[in-house]
C-alpha cells in the first residue's frame, strides 16, 4: 500500500487549515485582551456586571428578543432545559476538568437523582414517603453522593480510559436497573412526581405544568449558588490539590496530596450536583422513565464540557447552553440537526482543542504542547 | 456607574441577537393568524415525524392530513390549519411540545400523542391546558384512568388487543404453550401482561429483549428449550424481524404471534420473506381497504400508496374534531363537550366516548394480519371473547 | 437465578457466545489497534464497523445478490462471500481513514489533549450514523441468505452449527494472520516500534505517519470483517447498530487488556460467553448489567485488564 500521493495534498489542505488557525488565534488573542481587562476592573464592578448578567438571564423568558426564542416549541421549557444542562455541566466540570476524571457515566447520577425524587416522593411509587419536596432534593443530593462513593470507591484506582468505560459501565448499569426494577417501572415509569410547593393568590400551583418560568427561575437560582460554590472550591485547598492531581498524579502524591481521597471527593461533588440536576429534571417533567437516561445523552455531557472549555466555568457553560439550546432552537431542521451536530463538534474542536473559552491554565498548557509539537515536527523533518 | 459596565451590558444581547441570527431562516413563522373570527382554527398533530419511530407517526399524520385537506376542499372560505408537533416519540421533548400547543388558543384539538410514554408526559399538561385531545395509536389501559378530562382514545386499548391475541392463539392456533417476550417498552410490556393474563397456564416460558438489540441468540435458546408451539412477541418491528431470522435459523418453528407495533414493511424486510412467512400480528386497527366509504381511494390518490397502520384511525380523529369547527365550537370548553357527546359514524367504527374517554366495548375491532408472501394481508377480524 | 436452564443448555449458550464473541474480538481490534499506538479511544471505531455492514450489502446488490434471493450452489457462495468481504473491508477502510483524516491528524498535529480527540471522535460517530441515518431513511435492511444454517455436529447437547463454526473460525483466522502480520513483517516491526516509543521510532526513520494510516487501515479490515460475519450472523442493519456494539467491542478490548492483540481476541469471546451464561441465569434484560459487572470486578483484581495492555511487546 502506497502513502506516497498524499503528502502534497496534505499540505494544501494543511495550509488552509493554518490560515484559518491565523484568524482564529488572533480572535483568541482578543478574547485574551478581554480577560486581562475584566481583571483590572475593580472588584465592585465586576461584580455588578456579573449581576446584571444574572438579572438579564432571569428576565430573558419576559424579553421578546427577536430570534432567540424557540418557536416550535415552548421557551421557558427550553430555558428551564439549558439550565439543567448547565449544572450537569458544572457538576461534571469539578470530576473532569478539576480532578481530570474521565467520566463517561455522568448520566448514571442524574438518574439516581431523578429516581431518588420520583421513589420518595411520587404517591404511586411503593417506597412514598410523606416528606415534602424540600426534605426530597437533599435526600436525592445525598443518595447520588453515596452512589458516587460506592461507584469510586473501588474503581477509582484505575487510570484514564480504563475509568472511562467502568463509568459508562456504571451509567448502562443504572439505566438497566431503571429499566427492569419493579419500582422504576422501566419505560411505563413513575408518574405524579413532586413539584416544588408554593401557591398563586388564587391556589393555582407556583410550580405549575403550564408555565415553566418559575422552574426555570428555581434552577437558574440553583445553577447560580452551585458555581459559586463550585469557584470557591476550585480556589480552595480542595481545588489545588485536583489541579495537582490532574497535573500529575504520581508527583501530586509525592508532595503529600492525598490523591485517592481528593478523588474520590470529587467524583461525590460531582455526583451530588447531577443528582440535584437530576431532582430538577424529574420534579419539572412530573413523570420519568427509563428512556431519559441513556448513554448518549451521558457522551453529550461530556462534549459540553469538553467543547466549552474543561476547567473553565464560563466555558462549560457556554457548552451546555450549545449543546441543549442548538437543537431546540432548530427543530425545523429536525432530521439534520444530530448530523450537523457531530460536524460542528468535529469543526469546533479542531479549531479550538483547547474549548470554546479555555481554563487559562489549561490554555498555557496547550501552547506549550503545542510548541513540542513544533519542534518535533521540525526535528523529524 | 461608568461606561464600561454599560458598554459591557450592551454586548450580552448582541451576541445573543448574533448567536439567533444564525438560525433564523428555520423559523417557519406560525403567527401569521388573521383576526376573522372563528374562521382561523388550528388542530393538532403530536408525534413522532422524524428519528427511529417515525414511520407509524408519518402513517398518523397523512390521515389527519388527508381529513384536514378534504375539509378545506369543501369549506374554502374557512380552512383550518394543521399544526404539526414532531416529538419523535421522546419523553423528554414532549412537554414543552404539549405547553407549546396549550399557548396557542386557536388550537382546538390535538390527534395524538402517538405514543404511550409521550401520552404520559404531555397529557397531563393538555388537560390543564382543556385542550381535548384524541389519540388514534396510544393503547396503554391506564392513560384513561387518570382522571384526564380531555383523554379521547379511537381504538382499543391493550386490555382488550392482549385477550384477543390471546383468543387468536388458542382458538386459530390451537397451541398448547405459549412462549411470551416483551421488549421493556411501555407498549410491549403492556401488551405482553396482558396476554400472559389471558393465557395463564398455557405460558410455557418468559424473557424480555431489549430496545435496538439485534442478537436474540440467549433469547432463542429459551424458547427452544420450552418446546413452546407458539411465540407471542410484545413489541415493535426493529427487534421482531431479526429476532424471527434467528429464531428460524435455529430451526425453531414455533407459530409467531405479535402486535401492531411489528406490522410495519420493516419486519418483513428485517426478517426476510422466508422467515417471516406465515407470522400473525393483532392489531385494534381496521384494514385500509375495510374503511367505510372513499377513504381507500383518497388516501391512495393523495399519497400514492395503501394507508398504513392507524391512519383511517386518525383521519377519524381528526374528522371529530373538524365537525366541531364545522359546528362553530372553536373553543376548547366547547370542543370538549362535543367531543364528549359525539355520536356519529366514521370511517373504522360508530364513534362514541365513554365517560373515561375510551371507545364504546361494541365498537371496538381487532384485527388479525398474516405475512403471505412478504407482504402483510389482512386475516380476520377476532371476536373478543373475554 | 435459573441455573436448571443454564446447565441444561450450557453447550448451546457456549457455541452461540462463542461466536458472537468472535465478532465483538474483531471490532475490539480496531479499538486495541489504534489504542495501542495512539493512546486514544477511536470511538468512531463502530460507525466504522456499521460501514461496513452497508459495505458488504451493497456489494451483494451490485452483484445482483438480494434479500430474498434463493440459497446459491456452493461455488457462488463463496463467489458472494469474498464479494461481500471486499466491500465490507472497503467501505469499512475508508470509514476508518477518513476519520483519522478528518477527525484526529489535524489535532494530533496540534498535539491536542487526549480528551479532544475523544470529542471529536464522538463528533464523527454522531456525523456518520445520522447521515447514513439519513440516507437509508433510518430503515433497517435484511441480507440475503448465502446458506442454510444447519447443524453440523452435536457434542453432547452443544449443537454446533455450520454458521457458528464458521463465524468462530473465520474470526481466529483473521486474528491469526494479524497477529502474524503485526509480529513478522516489516510493517508490522513499524507499528510495534511507534506504539513503544514513537519518537525513537521516528529517529530511525520510520515515517509515524504511515505507520498510523496503515494501522487504522487494519482496524478498519478487521472491523469489515467482523461486519461480513455480523450480516451473516444477524441479518439485519441498520444505521443505529454501530453504537451499542461498538461499546461491547470496547469492553471486551478493555476486558483483555486494551492495546493487547490477543487479550482483545480473549476479551472478545469471554465477554460473548458472559453475556449468553448471565441472559441463562438473570433473564436477557440483566444482560448488559452482568457484562459490564464483570469487567468492573475483573479490572478491580486486574486493572489493567486479563492478558495487561502491550501492544508494542506482543511478541512474547
Amino acid at each position: 500500500m502506497s502513502t506516497g500521493g498524499d503528502a502534497p495534498r496534505r499540505s494544501a489542505g494543511g495550509r488552509f487549515v493554518d490560515g484559518l488557525r491565523t484568524v482564529d488565534e488572533r480572535r483568541v488573542a482578543g478574547l485574551a485582551g478581554i480577560r486581562s481587562r475584566w481583571r483590572a476592573l475593580p472588584l465592585v464592578v465586576r461584580i455588578a456586571a456579573l449581576a446584571a448578567v444574572a438579572v438579564f438571564f432571569y428576565l430573558l423568558p419576559n424579553l421578546a428578543i427577536p430570534l432567540i426564542p424557540t418557536p416550535d416549541t415552548n421557551f421557558a421549557s427550553v430555558l428551564f432545559t439549558v439550565a439543567v444542562y448547565v449544572l450537569v455541566a458544572v457538576g461534571l466540570n469539578v470530576v473532569i476538568g478539576l480532578a481530570g476524571l474521565l467520566d463517561l457515566g455522568y448520566i448514571g447520577f442524574f438518574a439516581v437523582g431523578a429516581y431518588s425524587v420520583a421513589i420518595f416522593g411520587s404517591p404511586a411509587s411503593p417506597l412514598a414517603t410523606k416528606y415534602p419536596w424540600l426534605m426530597l432534593i437533599p435526600i436525592a443530593i445525598a443518595v447520588s453522593m453515596v452512589s458516587g462513593v460506592i461507584l469510586g470507591g473501588p474503581t477509582l484506582r484505575l487510570r484514564g480510559d480504563y475509568l472511562a468505560i467502568v463509568t459508562l459501565g456504571f451509567g448502562e448499569i443504572v439505566r438497566l436497573i431503571a429499566v427492569n426494577w419493579s419500582i422504576t417501572n422501566g419505560q411505563i415509569g413513575i408518574p405524579n412526581v413532586p413539584a416544588p410547593p408554593g401557591k398563586f393568590p388564587d391556589g393555582s400551583p407556583l410550580f405549575g405544568v403550564i408555565d415553566t418560568r418559575p422552574f426555570y427561575w428555581l434552577a437558574l437560582t440553583v445553577v447560580l449558588i452551585c458555581m459559586f460554590g463550585v469557584k470557591l472550591l476550585e480556589n480552595s485547598r480542595v481545588g489545588r490539590s485536583w489541579l495537582a492531581i490532574r497535573e500529575d498524579e504520581d508527583a501530586a502524591e509525592l508532595m503529600g496530596v492525598p490523591s485517592f481521597k481528593f478523588k474520590l471527593w470529587a467524583f461525590a461533588i460531582g455526583a451530588g450536583l447531577g443528582g440535584l440536576s437530576g431532582a430538577l429534571f424529574a420534579s419539572r417533567q412530573g413523570f420519568i422513565n427509563s428512556n431519559s437516561f441513556d448513554v448518549l445523552t451521558s457522551v453529550l455531557f461530556v462534549a459540553a464540557v469538553v467543547l466549552g472549555g474543561a476547567g473553565n466555568l464560563a466555558g462549560v457553560t457556554l457548552g451546555a447552553v450549545l449543546i441543549s439550546y442548538l437543537p431546540e432552537r432548530f427543530r425545523g431542521a429536525a432530521e439534520y440537526r444530530f448530523l450537523f451536530f457531530g460536524l460542528a463538534l468535529i469543526a469546533i474542536m479542531i479549531f479550538r482543542p483547547q474549548g470554546l473559552i479555555p481554563s487559562r491554565r489549561r490554555a498555557v498548557e496547550l501552547a506549550d504542547r503545542k510548541r513540542e509539537a513544533e519542534e518535533e515536527v521540525t526535528a523529524g523533518a | 456607574m461608568n461606561s464600561r459596565i454599560k458598554r459591557s451590558l450592551a454586548v450580552l444581547p448582541v451576541a445573543l441577537l448574533v448567536a439567533g441570527a444564525m438560525g433564523a431562516c428555520s423559523n417557519n413563522g406560525n403567527g401569521t393568524t388573521t383576526a376573522s373570527g372563528k374562521c382561523d382554527s388550528k388542530i393538532a398533530f403530536f408525534g413522532a415525524l422524524t428519528g427511529p419511530n417515525a414511520n407509524l407517526g408519518i402513517n398518523i399524520y397523512n390521515g389527519a392530513k388527508l381529513a384536514v385537506d378534504q375539509y378545506n376542499a369543501k369549506n374554502s372560505n374557512c380552512k383550518v390549519t394543521l399544526v404539526q408537533k414532531d416529538s419523535q416519540g421522546d419523553e423528554k421533548q414532549a412537554p414543552a411540545l404539549a405547553q407549546n400547543l396549550v399557548q396557542d388558543p386557536k388550537v382546538v384539538g390535538v390527534v395524538g400523542p402517538a405514543f404511550s410514554g409521550e401520552s404520559e408526559a404531555a397529557d397531563g399538561i393538555l388537560e390543564q391546558g382543556n385542550l381535548p385531545l384524541i389519540t388514534a395509536s396510544a393503547t396503554n389501559p391506564t392513560l384513561a384512568q387518570k382522571g384526564w378530562k380531555v383523554f379521547h382514545r379511537m381504538l382499543g386499548n391493550d386490555a382488550s388487543q392482549g385477550p384477543a391475541a390471546a383468543s387468536y392463539i388458542k382458538d386459530t392456533v390451537k397451541a398448547k404453550k405459549v412462549f411470551v417476550i416483551d421488549d421493556t417498552t411501555a407498549y410491549g410490556k403492556g401488551l405482553a401482561d396482558q396476554v400472559k393474563k389471558s393465557l395463564g397456564g398455557m405460558v410455557g416460558g418468559t424473557d424480555t429483549v431489549q430496545p435496538k438489540q439485534t442478537d436474540f441468540q440467549a433469547t432463542v435458546a429459551k424458547v427452544k428449550a420450552s418446546k413452546a408451539d407458539a411465540i407471542f412477541y410484545g413489541g415493535y418491528y426493529a427487534e421482531a424481524g431479526p429476532f424471527v431470522k434467528q429464531l428460524r435459523a435455529a430451526n425453531v418453528n414455533a407459530k409467531f404471534v405479535s402486535d401492531d407495533g411489528v406490522k410495519d414493511p420493516g419486519f418483513v424486510a428485517g426478517a426476510g420473506k422466508a422467515s417471516a412467512e406465515g407470522s400473525v400480528v393483532t392489531c385494534p386497527c381496521i384494514p385500509g381497504d375495510e374503511a367505510k366509504g372513499t377513504f381507500f381511494a383518497d388516501y391512495k390518490k393523495k399519497f400514492g400508496k395503501e394507508p398504513g397502520t392507524y391512519g383511517p384511525e386518525a383521519f377519524d380523529s381528526a374528522n371529530v374534531f373538524l365537525d366541531g369547527i364545522k359546528a362553530g365550537k372553536t373553543s376548547r370548553a366547547a370542543m370538549l363537550s362535543f367531543v364528549n357527546s359525539y355520536d356519529k359514524d366514521g370511517v373504522t367504527k360508530h364513534i362514541k366516548f365513554d365517560k373515561n374517554g375510551e371507545i364504546a366495548k361494541s365498537e371496538i375491532v381487532i384485527w388479525s394480519y398474516q405475512i403471505k408472501g412478504g407482504e402483510i394481508v389482512k386475516d380476520t377480524e377476532i371476536k373478543a371473547t373475554s | 437465578m435459573n441455573f436448571e436452564f443454564l446447565f441444561a443448555n450450557i453447550g448451546d449458550l457456549t457455541v452461540t457466545g462463542l461466536s458472537q464473541g468472535a465478532i465483538y474480538a474483531l471490532i475490539a481490534l480496531g479499538y486495541t489497534l489504534v489504542y495501542g499506538l495512539l493512546k486514544l479511544i477511536n470511538f468512531a471505531h463502530s460507525e466504522v464497523f456499521m460501514m461496513g455492514t452497508f459495505g458488504a450489502l451493497f456489494a451483494w446488490q451490485l452483484v445482483g445478490l438480494h434479500e430474498n434471493n434463493p440459497i446459491p450452489s456452493v461455488p457462488m457462495m463463496i463467489v458472494y462471500l469474498l464479494v461481500g468481504l471486499v466491500g465490507a473491508a472497503v467501505w469499512s477502510g475508508v470509514t476508518a481513514l477518513a476519520v483519522e483524516f478528518v477527525a484526529y491528524r489535524p489535532l494530533r498535529r496540534r498535539n491536542a489533549p487526549r480528551l479532544v480527540f475523544l470529542i471529536t471522535a464522538i463528533g464523527a460517530s454522531l456525523a456518520i450514523s445520522e447521515a447514513v441515518g439519513i440516507a437509508t431513511g433510518r430503515q433497517q435492511f435484511g441480507m440475503p441468505d448465502l446458506f442454510k444454517t444447519t447443524t453440523l455436529v452435536t457434542i453432547g447437547d452443544a449443537h454446533i452449527t455450520n454458521l457458528d463454526l464458521g463465524v468462530i473460525v473465520a474470526a481466529i483466522v483473521m486474528m491469526v494472520v494479524l497477529d502474524q502480520f503485526i509480529n513478522r513483517t516489516r510493517l508490522g516491526r513499524g507499528i510495534r516500534a511507534v506504539a513503544q516509543d514513537s519518537d525513537t521510532a521516528a529517529l530511525m526513520g520510520i515515517n509515524k505517519n504511515r505507520v498510523i494510516v496503515l494501522t487504522f487501515v487494519l482496524g478498519g479490515v478487521m472491523a469489515g470483517a467482523a461486519a461480513l460475519l455480523y450480516n451473516l450472523k444477524i441479518g439485519v442493519t441498520r444505521a443505529d447498530i454501530g453504537f451499542l456494539l461498538g461499546i461491547k467491542a470496547f469492553t471486551a478490548a478493555v476486558l483483555g487488556g486494551i492495546g493487547n492483540l490477543r487479550g482483545a481476541l480473549l476479551g472478545g469471546l469471554a465477554l460473548g460467553l458472559v453475556e449468553n451464561y448471565g441472559s441463562a441465569l438473570f433473564g436477557t434484560s440483566w444482560r448488559d448489567v452482568v457484562a459490564f459487572a464483570v469487567l468492573v470486578i475483573i479490572l478491580m483484581f486486574r486493572p489493567t485488564g486479563l492478558l495487561g495492555e502491550s501492544l508494542g511487546k506482543a511478541r512474547a
